[in-house]
């Protein structure tokens, strides 16, 4: 394991039944980098992350993360030693109130967020707080999805789509809560199709190609081959 | 129709409140259709009689006792058999309980007879009746009718305002993120189990001294339980309450008015709610 390597995975392949959606994917990231996969839809992108989390169990190969091997992890050990999971349709639990779905994970790590700094930094959740989270917007349904796990105090967060259906000024404010998260040595990995906002927030890319990463590329590059890129994701 | 047939019905309805509460809780986080609940009713029953007959101990006591012995037993069964198929589909579950119910109900028929037995509540504070207005009503069903609602506040409470509540509901809602995010929810599934088995237990305890107990009681009730259970929502808590009361009073106007259809009411009742609410009067789509 490299100095500093938080989450390695080697040769990962995963599985639908007899359908492979990933083949043998490699990838390395330090602690405190951001990342993001880039890559059309049904590259395999989700598949990776719910492989990560342990919610995808059809899979080949290694995965480890802060040096534990992960196959030998339940979905909610994983969460536990640090890995905070935000799906694609951010997993807001309608029966449960707002801060109730922020304090349903057990505060872990080094630093778990407090309630009060998350909702100085977004009051419409402390506003909103006794409401049945399905009442929330889209916009504040994902705000509170990443807020849950800070709170959590995860130190990777594995981040779906963060910026789906969010309009601009809450993509702007995602940016500042990620750089935020970043500067207290947060890990992040994140699906991502808003080019724009994956160079504002991420150290480089991997782009995904049928399940199997065709490219890493640093934000300059993404730069300059944008519109390639934009083509393989079929944008 | 009369206060005595409101009341009637009202104990009724908080039988099937009791037991339809534990079964909705046991589908809700584990997925088990639980057809062995109407057995671990009539385990309750069979509680109270064999304190009471063996040991000499009354009411109160079984009161306590019969549903935690009955919880433990639930416990045990989730642990050898439900746990193992939980992971297959739900219909095994459900063949797998109606083995376990099948069981149980056979095993006290061989040993007590298909006879009914009858149970007699020893408390003097039970006994006698009451005056409501200008008509009398038996203590010991009033006590059950409180006794049950009490029970199902406690319940509510439990449930929306507790932490093992929230993991109840955030793991009934969505089991697989529930754990992804750091719950450990099979811990709690053992305990669950054996706390919506000993709700039913707690029913037949009460029971007891309304009918005869018989290895067959929890057979005829459960059928009944399912269609409250599916009116207010298949998972849903305040559902299986409030379904559990109205479908008792529903039941009791029937036999006042119209006797022969009385048993059927509730399927007739059931059928309805179906039709307009496919997922029950308090069920969400996701959650059936």
């Amino acid at each position: 394991m490299p100095d500093g390597s938080l989450l390695s995975v080697e040769n990962l392949s995963a599985w639908y039944g007899e359908a492979r959606a990933l083949s043998d994917i490699s990838l390395e990231m330090r602690k405190g980098e951001t990342v993001t996969l880039v890559g059309r839809n049904g590259a395999g992108k989700s598949t990776m992350l719910r492989s990560l989390i342990g919610l995808h169990k059809q899979v080949r190969g290694r995965m480890t993360f802060g040096g534990a091997d992960l196959s030998r992890l339940s979905a909610s050990q994983r969460a536990r030693r640090g890995m905070g999971y935000v799906p694609d349709d951010r997993g807001i639990y309608a029966t449960l109130s707002v801060e109730e779905n922020l304090l349903l994970p057990p505060a872990i790590g080094p630093d778990p967020w407090s309630l009060e700094r998350i909702y100085a930094m977004f009051p419409n959740l402390r506003e909103r707080r006794r409401h049945p989270g399905s009442k929330l917007s889209g916009g504040e349904q994902q705000m509170l999805a990443i807020a849950r796990v800070l709170r959590m105090g995860a130190t990777l967060l594995l981040l779906d789509e963060p910026t789906e259906g969010l309009a601009p000024v809450l993509v702007q404010q995602l940016v500042v809560l990620l750089n935020e998260a970043k500067e207290h040595g947060v890990t992040i990995l994140l699906i991502e199709q808003n080019l724009r906002f994956a160079t504002a927030v991420a150290d480089r890319h991997y782009l995904l190609v049928q399940g199997k990463i065709a490219d890493m590329l640093t934000n300059e590059e993404v730069r300059v081959r944008e519109h390639q890129i934009l083509e393989y994701m079929g944008v | 129709m009369s206060v005595v047939q409101l009341f009637n019905g009202l104990v009724t309805g908080s039988f099937y409140a009791l037991v339809a509460l534990g079964l909705s809780i046991i589908f809700g986080m584990m997925r088990v259709v639980n057809f062995a609940h109407g057995a671990f009713y009539m385990l309750g029953a069979f509680g109270a009689y064999v304190l009471l007959d063996s040991w000499q101990i009354g009411f109160w006591w079984a009161l306590i006792l019969a549903p935690l012995a009955i919880g433990c037993f639930g416990m045990v069964l989730e642990r050898l058999l439900f746990r193992r198929l939980y992971a297959l589909d739900p219909l095994y579950n459900f063949l797998l309980s109606f083995a376990v119910a099948t069981i149980i109900q056979d095993a006290m028929r061989l040993r007590y007879g298909a006879q009914g037995k009858p149970y007699r509540v020893t408390s003097q504070l039970l006994s006698g009746v009451q005056h409501i207005g200008s008509t009398f009503y038996p203590k010991y069903r009033l006590f059950v009718i409180v006794f049950s609602i009490l029970v199902c506040v406690v319940v509510w409470f439990l449930v929306e305002r507790t932490r093992i509540g929230m993991v109840i509901r955030a793991a009934t809602e969505k089991p697989d993120l529930t754990r992804a995010l750091g719950v450990d929810v099979d811990r709690w599934i053992t305990p669950v189990f054996g706390f919506g088995v000993a709700l039913a237990a707690l029913g037949g305890v009460l029971a007891a001294a309304m009918q005869q107990v018989r290895p067959s009681m929890g057979e005829d009730l459960i059928i009944v339980i399912f269609a409250v259970v599916v009116i207010g929502g298949l998972g849903s808590i305040a559902g299986s309450v409030v379904a559990g009361l109205a479908i008792g009073v529903i039941a009791a106007v029937g036999e006042a008015y119209y006797a022969q259809v009385s048993s059927t009411l509730v399927f007739i009742v059931m059928a309805i709610v179906l039709l307009i609410r496919p997922a029950g009067l308090f069920g969400s789509v996701e959650g059936a």
